[in-house]
């Protein structure tokens, strides 16, 4: 076994186990954090697929920037505790869980059917070579500068409306 | 490489219907809201895993600009749920139904 | 000039969107009046040079036809904006323009210091707009454009007083019973088009009168058609039964009557036979049906006209009695001599008309000529005129309408017979009577008005020289038609110029019968001794000895009243026709069918629609979450149809 291998298996094991976690902590500090450590976790299966811009890209966007704001908002509102799971509308919920498991089974089956490992031919230079900084910056620099500097604007606009939103009225 | 492409896509979809399953049940709006960040998050595993196997940097690049659009939406979508939180005290989505008839 | 005949139907619709966009913001009358008259002055010329032109022609290419432009075409429907030229179209079009024109101006005068003069010329304008569209058309439909336009323009025109009570109601009453019993009418010309289009396949009077002669159709399709087109003639013509609109629509200004009730629109339906005269000698019962509704609606309406007492009622009676001459002629199959009546007609009602407007101007809208009297000496210009049209109505030689009427009454003794000639001369005698009296109650004998408080005046020039002129037109226009037993052979001017377009109607109904000219002298002279005698009798009873006409009135005063009275008609239309549509209306389409029936469905749905929205609507509970379950049941059931697929 590859060190890939194992490392696809540590890694996707921890993304999967703090996702339900999250998802199932009372707490929302604690859902919070455990949504980080599944980001750092998926910033380590980047790297598994030779992406190494984006794997950092990960940690310090998501793990980094909006995870603290995260955090922030939530022990800014100090919301109160959800009640448990089966106490408030509880047949509304399993029925939701069996369509969203209904769901899975379903593009599970179309991705055996597909079969797309078939169908690749990957070359492990190329995959390295597309993951890099530089291979990257070519692209985004050359190719996609309109949609970066969009980008640029749409981050902006939303730093303003967000200022706009949460500030407080003065009279 | 010996991992089959499958099992990143399977982990991906597994991690969107748990975001799923966090968006149906979960009613603390900024819980909703961090499970969809985890939604985003394994659609930006499946770009990652296409553009690493089809050796073509483009996907990755298109899962940077998700970044930063998800960076957008959180911060104003935080912004209204603080907005929200002032005007109704709370943050539970049950009881924030201004979408009623 | 014949290819700019369309200059004189577009001159007067830029006449009336001048004076109707811009006119109440001309604050000059002059200019208005100057702009309006204008427009139909350069009309008539243009008809005047087209008519020169066509006269400078061999007499076998004297029809022309000017296309403009392609105006319906749907299917086999091929409908152009086309005008044809020819010598009756060019006859009524210097008519039309020409007496238009005089009145135009004669209103500028008339019309002075009414508050929306402007509204007044761009009607008229309108109205000749239409009017020669009707005239100038070269198919049925643009005729029929021409025929509702003249319609609405009657109802506007009437109705332009619209707060000016009238009779028992509203003068935009009057204009609404004209409207409605035209648009009766209307839907007989209707039904005659919709007839000809589906027996000939085309609506052009060209490939109309060709198929007519070569299509094989039987007698009685032609019977129906040109019955359905005369039902239309009725309304517009005012004949029996259609006729009840015409005497009201006297509520409009004086120099309306002239134009549109006395001289032009009127004629419509005597121009449209006409100019349909093949179908309607393809259909003998049709033309003896004319012919009757005509000499009854003569005689008809001239014994009304005997005792009225609003002087422009008995011209308005007048003109549906003189029109009745006009039908019997088309149904004698005199046709020509029906044009020519219709053309003198137009000079000596319209003048007869301004001369009523002149002293009703001058007598401060008084119309009543028992109050009048003696005017002679107030307003000669208009005494002097308003006789000229007294004598050419009566039919005394050498005045117009002596040429006419007399060529009528001859053809319809020689075409159908005794009966005709003999109510036709007695309607003679009754009007040389009533016109008279009128004319002699309103300008000889003592006046019967307060000559302290009223002050009556002759009118000033802009209306003296048009009534001159229409006096000198009624007083020498027959001598075009002077009947063949005094010019000879084709001495007739006027219908050897008319003769080609009937030549073919004519020729299809070939009247037998040959008749001495001492017959026709006779009749002649009985006819006119019989106006004489009318007149005589006028002058005796309302000159010499006024208490006569009260002694006789009272000795027979059930006729006199049914006489007063138009015979009840009106009131037996209110109560067999008007009130049981409208009870019906009301009690039955009112609030049986509509109330019940169509608000109940209407409400039935609304209702039930809210209904099942109190239920349908709790789903909406304002839940996010709610929703995006929904949308996740959604995606499931799409991939199932994804899988499904693959």
């Amino acid at each position: 076994m590859s060190l890939v291998a194992v490392l696809f298996i540590v890694f996707g094991l921890i993304s999967l186990t703090s996702a339900i976690l999250m998802v199932t902590r009372v707490n929302l500090v604690v859902s919070a954090l455990f949504l980080i450590v599944n980001f750092a976790s998926l910033a380590g299966l980047y790297l598994t697929l030779n992406a190494q811009f984006i794997a950092v890209a990960q940690v310090i966007v998501y793990a980094g920037a909006i995870m603290v704001f995260f955090l922030f908002v939530i022990m800014l509102i100090n919301p109160e505790h959800e009640k448990r799971f089966l106490e408030y509308k509880p047949q509304i919920k399993i029925f939701a869980i069996v369509i969203a498991v209904l769901i899975f089974l379903q593009i599970a089956y179309i991705i055996f059917l597909s079969k797309p490992s078939g169908k690749l031919n990957k070359e492990v230079s190329q995959s390295i070579s597309a993951g890099t900084i530089e291979e990257i910056g070519r692209q985004m620099f050359i190719n996609y500068v309109l949609p970066f500097e969009a980008v640029g604007y749409l981050l902006l606009a939303a730093a303003i409306g967000a200022l706009v939103l949460a500030k407080k009225k003065f009279k | 490489m010996q991992i089959p492409i499958e099992y990143y896509l399977i982990l991906s979809a597994a991690l969107f219907i748990t975001g799923v399953i966090g968006v149906l049940i979960r009613r603390n709006a900024i819980m909703v809201f961090m499970c969809i960040e985890l939604m985003l998050n394994s659609a930006n595993l499946t770009l990652v895993t296409f553009s690493s196997y089809l050796g073509n940097s483009i996907g990755q690049l298109f899962v940077f600009f998700v970044m930063a659009v998800a960076a957008a939406e959180a911060s104003v979508g935080l912004a209204i749920i603080i907005a929200l939180f002032r005007n109704k005290l709370t943050v539970n989505i049950d009881e924030i139904n201004i979408f009623k008839w | 000039m014949i290819d700019l005949i369309y200059l004189a139907v577009l001159l007067p619709l830029i006449g009336f969107l001048v004076n109707g966009i811009f006119g109440s913001r001309i604050k000059n009358e002059k200019v208005i009046g100057l702009i309006g008259s204008g427009a139909i002055g350069l009309a008539f010329l243009v008809v005047a040079g087209a008519f020169l032109q066509t006269l400078s022609l061999p007499v076998d290419q004297r029809t022309n036809y000017v296309e403009l432009f392609t105006w319906i075409k749907a299917g086999g429907l091929h409908i152009n904006a086309a005008y044809q030229v020819d010598q009756l179209s060019l006859v009524m079009g210097l008519i039309v323009t020409g007496v238009g024109f005089i009145i135009h101006v004669y209103s500028i005068g008339y019309m002075h210091g009414d508050k929306s003069v402007w509204r007044f010329f761009a009607y008229l304008n309108l109205f000749i707009f239409a009017m020669m569209n009707l005239i100038l058309a070269d198919n049925f439909v643009l005729m029929f454009l021409g025929w509702e336009g003249v319609g609405l323009c009657s109802y506007l025109l009437i109705g332009f007083w619209y707060d000016k009570p009238f009779e028992k109601s509203t003068t935009s009453a009057a204009g609404m019973k004209a409207f409605v019993v035209n648009r009766i009418g209307d839907v007989g010309f209707l039904l005659g088009m919709f007839l000809i289009y589906l027996t000939f396949n085309s609506l052009n009077f060209t490939d109309v009168f060709a198929r007519a002669s070569s299509f094989d159709v039987p007698g009685s399709v032609f019977t129906l058609i040109t019955l359905f087109l005369f039902i239309g003639a009725t309304g517009k013509s005012a004949q029996i039964p259609l006729f009840v609109w015409l005497p009201d629509a006297m509520a409009g200004p004086t120099p309306v009557s002239a134009l549109i009730h006395a001289a032009t629109m009127v004629t419509a339906g005597v121009y449209m036979i006409a100019r349909t005269s093949l179908l309607y000698a393809m259909a003998p019962t049709t033309m003896m049906i004319v012919a009757v509704i005509g000499v009854f609606t003569a005689f008809f309406a001239a014994t009304i006209g005997l005792v009225q007492n609003d002087i422009k009622k008995v011209l308005a009676y007048s003109t549906i009695s003189q029109l009745g001459y006009m039908f019997l002629a088309m149904g004698v199959g005199a046709f020509s001599a029906g044009i020519f009546h219709l053309m003198t007609h137009a000079f000596f009602k319209a003048l007869l008309f301004l001369g009523a407007g002149s002293v009703i101007h001058s007598m401060h809208a008084q119309q009543d000529i028992r109050y009048f009297g003696g005017l002679k000496k107030y307003m000669p210009v208009t005494y002097g005129t308003f006789l000229v049209a007294a004598f050419a109505i009566s039919g005394i030689p050498p005045f117009s309408g002596f040429f006419s009427k007399d060529e009528i009454l001859w053809y319809s003794y020689t075409n159908v017979g005794f009966f005709f000639w003999l109510l036709g001369a007695i309607t003679a005698v009754l009007t040389a009577f009533y016109i008279f009296r009128i004319h002699f109650l309103t300008f000889n004998g003592t006046p019967r008005f307060d000559e302290k408080r009223t002050h009556p005046h002759e009118s000033p020039k802009v209306m003296t020289i048009p009534l001159i002129i229409l006096a000198v037109l009624s007083a020498v226009g027959g001598f075009i038609g002077i009947p063949e037993i005094f010019s000879g052979e084709n001495g007739n001017v006027f219908s050897t110029w008319l003769a080609p377009v009937f030549k073919a109607a004519e020729l299809k109904l070939s009247y037998f019968g040959s008749y001495s000219h001492f017959e026709e002298l006779l009749f002649m002279s009985i006819s006119v001794v019989g106006a004489i005698a009318g007149i005589l009798t006028a002058r005796y009873i309302y000159l010499s000895k006024p208490e006569i006409a009260e002694s006789t009135a009272r000795k027979y005063g059930r006729v006199y009243k049914i006489l007063l009275n138009k015979y009840y008609i009106d009131e037996v239309y209110e109560s067999t026709v008007v009130k049981p549509i409208i009870n019906g209306s009301k009690s039955f389409l009112w609030k049986m069918f509509d109330v019940k029936l169509i608000d109940g469905f209407v409400n039935g749905l609304a209702g039930s629609v809210s209904n099942a929205s109190k239920y349908l609507r709790k789903l909406q509970t304002g839940v996010v979450q709610l929703y995006a379950l929904v949308m996740i049941v959604g995606i499931l059931l799409a991939l199932f149809w994804v899988i499904l697929s693959l």
